[in-house]
């Protein structure tokens, strides 16, 4: 039994995918704020990968300096609104804050960051002056967090900056990949255009940069080039009836709902397979959208590499966990999914689960093939391998983000991409 | 049980709360309201020739989530006509026979004074309170604070109204004066049956920034107010403790500012407060708070065994001295219980930034929770303060408890520091860091230095 209905309108998608963090009010924002100790070598700023001061934001805006805040918070985090929104706040910062070690629950730091940021993204107040040109040209490959953190550090740097970028908007998979519920295209698109406006670099949409042509000319042109491709599509299973209809990739599924929503047409019931963060989020949203889901791991609930709060936020939207089975086929009639044969890891016995849609959330494959060309060394996961300035093996291309690092989260690919940044600069001095 | 009948200098009420002079005390349906939630007397509005108000008329010190912990008005005395107010004060008394209602008064001339105390008393007030505390506007027209300001004028203004009293005189103060017990002699010289302290204080509440203009905002303009709410506490206890303490001032107190629940009200009376007036507090939140002020005081003096008000009023007085006869053997330091402490690292650097350098962090960060260095403890009690968590941080005592020794002591044996570098020095054996030291150690990573 699921407990949403099927969303038949724009209006229904957003109350079945409301906000998990919605926008504070300035009186729940000043409460809150008041909460804060102003700890001493605070724990949650050691939390946060990007290093954001927060008992000092916090206390800005306790002093209705909200505007002061949200500088604070960018001069360390240029996607501070969406991280705000979209970090696992319960493993980072809030996760760190003091008051978890008292039955006071911490303060909701992520939501109180949004909220400083909004203000200033919403009243469009420019913190930042792209830095006196130094005659220097970077070329940024993808615009994703790790790109436009990139982008953004360089032009303050005084770099010219042109961001190539596979799709026709920016912000990578915060605005392709991440649950609804967690941010809006409007609210992610919205702070891509504010740094924009402040920093001026220029971005061509709908470019991808796939042969070695297209890196000849990059390499031509520009002084350096940073690569924050992040991963590609759903890896294949390699399993009989993947290619069946209805057998889809927790991303691919994930970009989709992001750019249909209510339009996307999600059966009665779906099986996802995996147990990570990504299955967690593909289950979450096909029970928003009104299905009866099944989220099978291999493993036990426990060896789950997914956060705690994520799987209890798929089963409070009636997500079912069936733990120690591995898929064995995907059964068909007619070209389209009707079951999976499942196999339990424990007595080896064989049943099937009928479905009409299988979500595989088995992790995402590298463009292995774009970075061969490009001459870059990668390590035995596929993943370009850097040194501490995140410069590749082929000096000339810098890189940071998913590509990177496997798969993490928005904040790290932002905190690498600024540091890659000034891997660029010491590589051009 | 407690009995809780409060007697001052005549004037009698069910229990020792009072409502102040103030806005609640407006008019008599507020006053019935507040006799039937449970209030046991009412200072009223102060009466005299009506005024004319402007608005708006309050501002407020609010911290952090803390609305209005402090509370600023130029509010003047009551606008309505005397004869409604008499006419008020009469139904209110028929009703309520037992409570006592006090008119506040604050008039000009002799021959004012005398008509309005012939009026109020015909009405059935069971005394008056002679308003000197005004500080704003009132003052201006050589009222209100002005005459508390003056003892000799206070003196004659409240020996005018003894002329003519038949039901007990309070005297009440204000407390922008630097020796409260001044005026509060010229009140028992003038045969006052007692004080009553202390009003608000003369304050700007805050600014507008962006308009440069204080609180409240009349039109673009401001004037100063009078201040009042929790913060003024501590002065408030401190006036009454200088004329509870003093010899001459002989007659009962009422208590006033800051009070808002029987915690407040038992340190009054234990700083010898005979009665206690609220006012701010009901503006926040009604007169229902007086359900908890009864019945919080009433589990007290059961809990402590005290029959009647008597019992304890006062009692705090006697270990109030001077401070060259505190005893300078006694040594307490500061204590962490660890596992109380949740590591927010408040007390470390309230010590090192505003105190004795005497807290410490573990290497490596091994946890969060500080120590304490003993020996640089000077048991200030600062740490303890500052600490969030109740009772994590406690003040031990070092001292074996036999010693005894004040500073008069020292004095009369000739054993103080009497020179700039004198050996006596209190610190001089405190180790103190290099100044130095202070940029070569390791601050967190996001404290900019400059
Ligand atoms: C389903 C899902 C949910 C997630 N949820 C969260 C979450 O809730 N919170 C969180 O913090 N993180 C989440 N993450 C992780 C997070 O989205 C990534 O860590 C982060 O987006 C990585 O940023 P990036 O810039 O490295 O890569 P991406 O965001 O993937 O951006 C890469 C960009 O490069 C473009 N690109 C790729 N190849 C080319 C090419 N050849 N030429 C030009 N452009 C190219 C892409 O179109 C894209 O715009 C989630 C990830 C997934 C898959
Ligand atoms: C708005 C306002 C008006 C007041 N008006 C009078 C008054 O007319 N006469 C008077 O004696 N005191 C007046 N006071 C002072 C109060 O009676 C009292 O002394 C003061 O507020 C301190 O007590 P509190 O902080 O507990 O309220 C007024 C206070 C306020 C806030
Ligand atoms: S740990 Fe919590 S209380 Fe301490 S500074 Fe950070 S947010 Fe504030
Ligand atoms: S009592 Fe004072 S000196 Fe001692 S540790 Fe606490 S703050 Fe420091
Ligand atoms: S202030 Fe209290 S809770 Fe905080 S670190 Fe110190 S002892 Fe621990």
């Amino acid at each position: 039994m699921s407990e949403y209905k099927k969303p038949q309108s724009e209006k229904d998608f957003s109350k079945n995918f409301a906000q998990i963090k919605p926008l504070m009010s300035d009186t729940e924002a000043y409460y809150e704020s008041s909460r804060c100790l102003f700890c001493y070598d605070a724990p949650c700023v050691n939390a946060c990968p990007t290093g954001i001061d927060i008992p000092l934001f916090i206390r800005q805006i306790n002093s209705k300096n909200e505007m002061g805040a949200a500088k604070t918070i960018y001069d360390s985090n240029f996607l501070g609104h969406a991280c705000g929104k979209v970090c696992p706040t319960e493993v980072l910062c809030e996760g760190a804050c003091v008051y978890n070690n008292t039955d006071v629950k911490p303060i909701e730091i992520g939501r109180l960051q949004s909220f400083a940021t909004g203000k200033a993204i919403r009243t469009n107040r420019k913190f930042y002056l792209p830095g006196k040109s130094n005659g220097k040209k970077v070329a940024v490959i993808g615009a994703g967090p790790a790109g436009i953190s990139c982008a953004c550090e360089l032009r303050m740097m005084g770099f010219d900056v042109d961001v190539f970028e596979a799709k026709e908007k920016p912000s990578g998979l915060t605005v392709h990949g991440v649950a609804p519920y967690k941010i809006t295209n409007e609210e992610a698109l919205a702070e891509m255009k504010y740094l924009q406006d402040q920093f001026g670099f220029h971005i061509t949409y709908c470019k991808s940069i796939q042969s070695k042509e297209d890196l000849s000319t990059l390499e031509n042109n520009y002084d350096a080039i940073f690569i924050g491709i992040g991963l590609g599509k759903t890896s294949d299973l390699k399993i009989k009836g993947e290619e069946l209809e209805n057998v889809i990739g927790a991303v691919e599924f994930a970009e989709q709902l992001r750019t249909k929503h209510h339009q996307v047409n999600v059966p009665q019931k779906v099986v996802v397979l995996g147990g990570g963060n990504t299955a967690m989020d593909a289950a979450s949203e096909a029970a928003r959208m009104g299905a009866e889901v099944i989220l099978a791991y291999r493993r036990t609930k426990e060896e789950m590499p997914a956060y705690d709060f994520e799987y209890e936020l798929a089963k409070s939207v009636g997500a079912k966990g069936l733990f120690n089975v591995t898929p064995v086929e995907i059964i068909g009639e007619n070209g389209k999914v009707s079951g999976i044969k499942l196999k339990s890891t424990s007595d080896g016995n064989e049943f099937i689960e009928n479905c009409n849609w299988v979500i595989k959330a088995t992790g995402q494959s590298k463009q292995i093939d774009l970075l061969r060309l490009a001459g870059i060394s990668l390590d035995e996961k596929g993943r370009i391998a850097v040194n501490e300035e995140f410069q590749t093996s082929n000096k000339k291309y810098f890189a940071a983000g998913d590509a990177v690092s496997g798969g993490q989260e928005v904040v790290n690919a932002v905190a690498n991409g600024k540091k890659a940044a000034w891997g660029i600069k010491e590589f051009l001095k | 049980m407690a009995d809780l009948i409060t007697n001052l200098s005549g004037i009698k009420s069910p229990n020792p709360f009072w409502l102040a002079s103030a806005p609640p005390t407006n008019s008599g349906y507020q006053i019935m309201k507040a006799f039937d939630a449970g209030w046991g007397g009412a200072v009223w509005k102060t009466l005299g020739v009506p005024v004319v108000n402007v608005s708006s008329r309050y501002g407020a010190l609010n911290y952090r989530d803390t609305r209005m912990m402090g509370f600023s008005n130029i509010e003047l005395i009551t606008d309505r006509p005397l004869r409604d107010n008499l006419r008020e004060i009469e139904e209110v008394k028929k009703r309520f026979p037992d409570h006592a209602v006090i008119a506040s008064l604050m008039v000009e001339t002799k021959e004012e004074w005398h008509q309005i105390m012939k009026d109020v008393t015909n009405a059935g007030a069971d005394g008056v309170e002679l308003n000197f505390g005004c500080p704003h506007g009132m003052c201006e027209r050589g009222m209100g604070s002005a005459v508390g300001q003056e003892p000799k004028v206070l003196k004659t203004i409240v020996s005018w109204v003894k002329e003519v009293a038949t039901i007990p005189v309070i005297v009440k103060l204000t407390p922008n004066i630097s020796d409260i017990t001044r005026p509060a002699l010229a009140a028992v010289e003038g045969g006052g049956d007692a004080i009553s302290l202390i009003n608000t204080i003369q304050s700007i509440v805050g600014v507008d920034i962006d308009k440069f203009v204080p609180y409240p905002i009349v039109d673009g303009r401001s004037s100063n107010g009078g201040y009042c709410g929790p913060a003024v506490k501590p002065i408030a206890m401190n006036m009454l403790k200088n004329c509870a303490q003093h010899p001459g001032v002989n007659i009962p107190i009422s208590g006033i500012g800051g009070i808002e629940n029987w915690r407040d009200a038992v340190e009054f009376i234990l700083l010898g407060a005979t009665s206690v007036q609220v006012c701010t507090a009901v503006m926040h939140y009604g007169f229902g708070i007086i359900r908890e002020m009864v019945a919080g005081l009433e589990q007290y003096m059961d809990e402590k065994g005290f029959k009647t008000l008597d019992d304890f009023r006062g009692k705090a007085l006697q270990n109030i001295m001077h401070w060259e006869d505190l005893n300078l053997k006694y040594k307490i330091v500061a204590d962490i219980h660890e596992e109380k402490c949740i590591g927010c690292q408040l007390c470390y650097t309230a010590c090192e930034d505003g105190a004795h350098q005497a807290i410490g962090l573990k290497e490596n960060g091994a946890d969060r929770k500080p120590f304490i260095i003993e020996e640089n403890c000077v048991g200030c009690n600062l740490c303890s303060l500052v600490c969030p968590v109740e009772g994590c941080i406690t003040m031990e005592r070092r001292d074996d408890g036999k010693q005894q020794l004040t500073w008069k002591e020292r004095t009369l044996e000739g054993n103080i520091p009497k020179t700039f570098n004198d050996e006596l020095a209190g610190g001089l054996h405190h180790w103190v860091p290099e100044p130095a030291d202070a940029l070569r150690k390791k601050t967190p990573l996001h404290y900019k230095s400059v």
